[in-house]
């Protein structure tokens, strides 16, 4: 299964950090500078009515966002995400270079399911896997009624193989 | 000069650096592989260009007749960051207290404060200019980076 991984953070140093640790978990990763780069890439730029929310064409699976970015926030990201009603399944993982509990409440209070502290270790990463998985579950589930489909019956079962299905056209 | 050599050197180089550089610098190297031989040359080569970038921003906005302090500490938070990142620990130290007397706003003490934070980096630089030179040696010499222990 690929997954691929959105990252944003506006440190140049810290983008080329993330994206090597999570390529060493072989995800696919597209790494962008703002949290206004990050909107634009998930289609929730333009439309403020969500039902019209523009399918990408490529599927995010997990989003990890810096904290602290000029313009729209770790934080902003996060909250506009919660609010998608095509995006809100995405899991979200803040990073945070400070260590402040309001700060890190908020966060999971909002939806973000992991708040890492950095710099970010190979560990932190290990941590998003559970995470990638279930996100991808839901949004085939979310893609199948879109697109008129059977829903998945089965998704994830440890015991038994994955049920094998192909790439979908998506709706424009 | 024989591998072997320029392995004992790098090893015994690495090590009386670890008053500059943190684990964090180790956590670096092991994200080197053969797949992505340049990585730490790559990400420390990014940290020299970001923060010469900062201490000429720094520089400039301490030279200013009406001194934005806000703007200061955001330069300073920005290195703090990326010092951290990277392992430089006396760079970040510096930065910390650097952002302490931002926020007393005293012009004078924020410019000592920018010498120390530069005299850091200098320093931590000519480290790894050279660290980085040892490598390029040995690989030159058909060797291997040898790994270290975490």
């Amino acid at each position: 299964m690929e997954f691929h991984v959105l990252a944003v953070d506006d440190s140049i140093i810290d983008r080329k950090l993330i994206e090597r640790l999570l390529k060493t978990s072989s995800y696919q990763v597209t790494a962008v500078e703002s949290g206004v780069k990050a909107l634009e890439f998930l289609g929730l730029l333009d439309d403020e009515n969500t039902n019209t929310h523009v399918q990408k064409a490529v599927e995010v699976n997990l989003i990890i966002t810096d904290y602290s970015m000029p313009s729209v926030t770790g934080y902003d990201l996060l909250r506009k995400i919660k609010e998608s009603a095509m995006l809100k399944d995405i899991p979200v993982v803040i990073m945070s270079s400070e260590n402040i509990p309001s700060r890190i409440n908020n966060c999971l209070e909002q939806g973000a399911e992991e708040f890492f502290l950095k710099p970010v270790q190979q560990s932190d990463v290990n941590k998003l896997r559970p995470h990638l998985m279930r996100g991808k579950c839901r949004t085939q589930n979310q893609q199948n009624i879109i697109n008129k489909r059977k829903p998945l019956e089965e998704c994830l079962s440890p015991d038994r193989t994955r049920p094998r299905f192909n790439d979908f056209e998506l709706v424009q | 000069m024989e591998v072997d050599q320029l392995q004992r050197s790098f090893l015994e180089y690495t090590n009386s650096l670890f008053r500059f550089l943190d684990g964090q610098f180790g956590q670096l190297q092991l994200l080197q592989d053969e797949s992505n031989p340049e990585f730490v040359f790559e990400v420390v080569s990014l940290f020299f260009e970001d923060s010469e970038r900062i201490l000429n921003d720094l520089t400039l906005a301490l030279d200013q007749q009406n001194v934005d302090f806000k703007k200061i500490d955001a330069h300073v938070h920005q290195f703090k960051g990326s010092s951290s990142s990277i392992g430089a620990q006396r760079v970040r130290n510096a930065c910390i207290a650097f952002r302490n007397f931002c926020e007393g706003q005293n012009v004078e003490a924020c410019r000592r404060c920018l010498q120390q934070v530069k005299q850091e980096y200098l320093l931590v630089k000519t480290k790894l200019e050279a660290l980085l030179r040892l490598e390029q040696q040995i690989l030159a010499a058909g060797g291997v980076i040898p790994m270290l222990d975490s």
